[in-house]
């Protein structure tokens, strides 16, 4: 990949040449033998070639039940998957029995609430810490996606807790200066995102746990958009359940992953129920497993697993402080390129501080679907609309903005093209 | 460059001049449609007299497809009948279902036509068809309450 911006040139520390030549995806055209320029890796990232022969040498080798089976295949399929979940583990620092394999970091979420309204009405005395009812309150915040809002006002919905949010400042960060008073004694949980797949921003988890425990709060952090993007070490967090999505990280869709700090996962009742995740059944009650197999009902997605452990073996080769500082030169670099651009209002914070590479944007004058047809006639793949965070919108009075993603894959030719697309979305409609 | 074959001049200058673009009073009916994958919305009234729409206004937010579509719409649709309204209704719904390969009737959709380039990027359609779904749902409960108010 070649250009001739003379804004190319900086050092980076990755060799994104040879990165790109993992990922067969990149090499396609879209749009009339447009270069594909990719920066939608805030909604699901492209895969390289080592992730995607993870997967087939599985089917073709070791496929099997995991779990159950006495025969070779299911002691190497059960093998491979326990592999992955101790690969997986050591990428964040956990411990194996830790990790518990979901869907994506929506059901992580999910898992979390319901687990805790099942706690409500369990009579297990296991679980009694995690009841909540009325009187008590779920804090989160208004930059969160839908995934760690929705379960959270269900939740409170089905035992009558209160649902008390902390708000986000004109600059797109989290209004802690009533922090104390909305973090209160009676708050049972603080859910928060590590880093807003809108805004860019990277919120203070140090401030925020410390302020969740004087007040005994479990604490949850959606790491979506932070795991596969900066070193991430679950126990240094501080926080007790930690939810991340495989396909954000160069892994495979349908595989996710919750962390939790074992004496809490031991404390959770079950979610989803079935084969698997059980003790004992007998026809009028059953028993269930300890954590993670508790969490982990029916036949699992063995193959993914093993995808996204691969994921993280080429994530940790690159080096996640090498994948960091090169993302946050790109959002540098990014962000001082649409602000040459009059008419171009940044939804976040406007300096790379505390910020990760997701840069959403408006035009003024066009409307985001219209700047993201104008970019995508020109090869240019990224996010228009609410970016399931409704709340966030009406913040900042906007209907939808248009959001560039990046990752280990771009380069600032690719930001080029962002740039100078936009400015032509803008000669299209004549508002420039 | 295709986005010519979405963005046709008629389509920019109903977006640039929107038709019905006015919380319409007197009117019959009111409702309010969201995409919920955009966050687009829309409210739209409708008067109906004796069976013809005599009005349709409009005000909401969205993409320029969704805007000027209907302000297309609402040109073409004031003062047909109502059943003729929900012919047109259904021709431009299917060819907004056409994928590209649409061959629409000039006669009947008029300027409505210029969204078949529209037709051939799925994730555009539903903009297109916001304010017509509007409407139909409007168009709808204006008779079902007038049968209502019938004895």
């Amino acid at each position: 990949m070649t250009t001739t911006s003379a804004r190319l040139g900086a050092s980076t520390s990755l060799d994104v040449a040879s990165i790109r030549a993992d990922f067969p995806i990149l090499s396609r055209t879209v749009r009339e033998d447009r270069r594909l320029v990719y920066l939608d890796s805030g909604a699901t990232s492209q895969k390289p070639r080592q992730v995607l022969d993870a997967e087939r040498a599985f089917y073709e080798q070791h496929n099997a039940a995991v779990h159950r089976g006495a025969h070779q295949l299911a002691e190497e399929a059960t093998d491979a998957y326990e592999q992955a979940r101790a690969t997986i583990a050591a990428f964040v620092g956990a411990r194996t029995d830790e990790i518990v394999f979901t869907k994506n970091a929506t059901e992580g979420l999910n898992l979390v609430a319901y687990s805790l309204g099942n706690a409500t009405y369990s009579d297990d005395p296991a679980a009694q810490a995690l009841r909540l009812g009325p009187g008590d309150r779920i804090v989160v915040t208004e930059m969160e996606h839908h995934a760690n809002l929705v379960p959270w006002q269900e939740l409170c919905r089905r035992t009558g807790a209160e649902l008390v949010w902390l708000g986000v400042d004109d600059e797109g960060r989290l209004d802690l200066s009533d922090l104390d008073t909305i973090v209160n004694e009676q708050t049972k949980v603080l859910s928060f995102t590590h880093q807003s797949n809108v805004l860019g921003t990277i919120n203070p988890v140090d401030v925020l746990v410390a302020r969740a425990r004087q007040v005994g709060a479990l604490v949850v952090i959606d790491a979506c958009q932070s795991v596969p993007h900066m070193p991430v070490d679950v126990t240094t967090l501080g926080a007790d359940l930690v939810t991340f999505s495989g396909h954000k990280m160069l892994g495979p869709t349908g595989i996710g992953v919750l962390w939790g700090r074992a004496e809490i996962l031991q404390a959770m009742p079950p979610f989803i129920t079935g084969g698997s995740m059980i003790e004992t059944v007998f026809m009028d009650r059953s028993t269930f497993a300890l954590p993670p197999q508790r969490f982990e009902a029916g036949t699992p997605m063995v193959a993914q697993a093993v995808g996204l452990a691969a994921a993280c073996d080429y994530l940790s080769h690159l080096g996640m402080d090498n994948v960091h500082a090169h993302e946050v030169d790109l959002t540098a670099y990014a962000l001082e390129g649409l602000a040459t651009l009059p008419g171009v209002r940044i939804i976040g914070p406007e300096t790379s501080t505390d910020r990760g590479g997701a840069v959403s944007f408006v035009v003024d004058g066009i409307h985001a679907h219209d700047v993201g047809q104008v970019l995508d006639d020109r090869g240019v793949e990224v996010r228009v609309g609410h970016h399931c965070a409704w709340p966030l919108m009406r913040r900042f009075g906007v209907a939808a903005t248009t959001r560039a993603s990046f990752y280990i894959y771009n380069d600032r030719s690719d930001i080029d093209a962002l740039v100078e697309a936009t400015a032509a979305a803008q000669e299209f409609f004549k508002v420039r | 460059m295709q986005l010519r074959s979405m963005y046709q001049e008629i389509i920019l200058d109903h977006y640039r001049h929107p038709i019905g673009r006015e919380l319409l009073e007197p009117f019959d009916v009111e409702v309010h449609h969201v995409n919920p994958t955009c966050g687009d919305e829309i409210t739209l009234r409708v008067r109906l007299e004796d069976g013809v729409v005599t009005g349709i206004g409009h005000q909401g937010q969205g993409c320029s497809i969704s805007q000027a579509s209907v302000s297309v719409m609402t040109e073409l649709l004031v003062g047909k009948s109502l059943e003729r309204a929900l012919e047109i209704e259904s021709a431009f719904l299917a060819l907004m279902q056409s994928k590209g390969v649409g061959e629409p009737d000039e006669d009947v959709l008029e300027d409505a036509v210029a969204f078949v380039g529209v037709s051939k990027y799925p994730a555009r359609v539903k903009c297109a068809l916001l304010g017509w779904m509007a409407f139909k749902d409007a168009a709808l409960q204006a008779v079902n309450g007038s049968l209502k108010e019938t004895p």
